[in-house]
């Protein structure tokens, strides 16, 4: 039941994400939406990405955000839509068919009964994977790290130029 | 269809995708659109754990999935900075603003 009501608090908070017009409330409906599928992962079993989402993802990213808003101002925006909804609407729907017309079928349906029915066991390998099988993963997140610290330096350091000029 | 973890976690992940790529096509503002690709990508984190849970490998499905948050963090970072740049070159962050990059 509790799995139930976490997964209807996900889906609310994202639409509210999205539906919001003011640009604080909506960053705060993510941070929402981030902290429950963080609970939804501990849930699953992945207690490590878990936390990771939660102090990132709810953490982090909200605090992005609100610099970005607080930069930016966090105006409305009135004007027409890029997309027309029933076309927007269309495409999401076919999306979802394609995924569930891709996904469903490689459950392997028996097997995946079979895991409905048992409690896996969760083996700690998380580290032996991540530092051992997975070392070209973790090459790639310090190189992508460092190249997003760069290019925000790039980007925000460009603006303090632009302002200094304009003071002299 | 019963209430188990299992099925709710994946109408979870195709709602969650569903729902991004909708925000993705009718936002207007910039920041709105790092919005909706944040929750698509939270749906496609919440897929490889649910993966690696359904194939008895949590782990590699939460290795994964570290990956992801890893790179859509810094994309949500480089984006923010966009939309601060393009605040201060356009004075707005309505998407239509961005036709003259066209030119």
């Amino acid at each position: 039941m509790i799995n139930f009501l976490i997964a209807v608090g996900i889906l609310t908070c994202a639409l509210l994400a999205i539906r919001e017009n003011r640009l604080l409330i909506s960053a705060l409906w993510l941070a929402l939406t981030s902290a429950l599928v963080a609970f939804l992962m501990y849930q699953l079993g992945a207690a490590e990405v878990g936390a990771v989402e939660l102090s990132v993802g709810a953490g982090l990213v909200t605090v992005l955000f609100v610099f970005a808003i607080n930069i930016t101002g966090g105006d409305e925006i009135e004007g027409r839509i890029p997309i027309p909804r029933p076309a927007a609407w269309i495409v999401v729907v076919v999306t979802l068919l394609l995924l569930s017309w891709m996904i469903l079928p490689s459950l392997q349906l028996e097997r995946y009964f079979h895991t409905l029915a048992r409690q896996v066991e969760i083996a700690g390998l998380f580290r032996s994977i991540l530092w051992g099988d997975r070392q070209v993963d973790i090459l790639l997140q310090i190189v992508l790290i460092f190249a997003g610290v760069l290019a925000v330096l790039g980007l925000i350091g460009d603006i303090h130029e632009k302002e200094k000029e304009k003071g002299k | 269809m019963t209430f188990h973890l299992l099925n709710i976690a994946i109408v979870v992940v195709l709602s969650l995708i569903g729902i991004g790529l909708y925000g993705l096509m009718i936002a207007r503002n910039l920041i709105k659109v790092v919005v909706g690709l944040q929750i698509a990508t939270k749906g496609a984190i919440l897929a490889f754990v649910l993966a690696g849970r359904l194939a008895s490998q949590v782990d590699v499905g939460q290795s994964l999935a570290l990956t992801v948050i890893v790179a859509d963090t810094i994309v949500a970072v480089v984006a923010l900075a966009l939309a601060v740049q393009v605040r201060q070159k356009f004075g707005t962050l309505n998407i239509e603003a961005l036709k003259t990059l066209r030119r």
